[in-house]
């Protein structure tokens, strides 16, 4: 095996390597940190992370490997990339909804409620359902 | 060399999908049983790829993207269900 194969193959194999571990950390703290405002750290940030290290791992693969040129990986990445925010960012609305609601197995988190904006505003969350109402939000 | 990383990643990420079923499982609420969905998404896209290098085929990318996309739809779609009573308004 040439030099540049070999130094190819040790990039190929420590960026899955990383990639894997770093998703496997970040499955590991949602399974152990406390309430869902922490468990959201781990897969937003950590195997979102992973994921790119593994994709970019196989890119090197298949474009050095095997000979071919394949940028789509990127493709995937990228999608992620922005698309993991926005979700985690649904997720805390949600549960924020489910506290103002009042549901029991939503726990706010040791940091506390998050601070009300100002006087007027709030979170873009919906107030608790009124009882007489038909699409309770916070319009009022 | 690649093989033995290769074999790394599959034990890594079996053992996070298996983490995510238990939260999935475990919940208590159910923001947390949407993490864990959205999660397990990310870790079957991780396993394909995987499964893609392992076997020198090109033809699980397309498998993993179209898993990203739906993967992200239907994470979005719960919460809006929850948000809203609603997804599509």
């Amino acid at each position: 095996m040439s030099g540049a194969g070999l130094f190819v193959d040790i990039a190929i194999s420590a960026l899955l390597v990383l990639g894997a571990s770093f998703a496997l950390i970040g499955s590991w703290g949602m399974v152990r940190l406390p309430t869902l405002m922490e468990r959201l750290h781990g897969p937003t940030k950590a195997t979102t992370l992973g994921l790119g290290g593994i994709l970019v791992g196989s890119m090197l693969f298949f474009t050095f490997d095997q000979g071919g040129w394949t940028m789509h990986e990127l493709l995937i990445s990228l999608f992620l990339f922005i698309t993991a925010p926005i979700s985690a960012n649904m997720i805390a609305k949600v549960h924020l909804h489910q506290l103002r609601c009042g549901s029991k197995d939503d726990v706010a988190g040791p940091a506390g409620d998050p601070p009300v904006p100002s006087e007027t505003a709030n979170w873009a969350t919906y107030e608790a359902p009124h009882r007489d109402s038909v699409a309770a939000t916070s319009e009022t | 060399m690649i093989a033995y990383a290769v074999l790394f990643a599959f034990v890594c990420l079996s053992l996070a999908l298996a983490l995510n079923l238990w939260r999935l499982l475990k919940g208590p609420s159910v923001g947390d049983r949407i993490v864990a969905l959205d999660t397990m998404v990310i870790n079957a896209i991780g396993l394909i790829i995987v499964i893609g290098i392992a076997t020198v085929n090109d033809i699980f990318y397309e498998a993993a993207l179209l898993l990203a996309m739906v993967g992200f739809i239907g994470t979005v779609a719960y919460c809006k269900f929850l948000l809203r009573g609603d997804i599509v308004e």
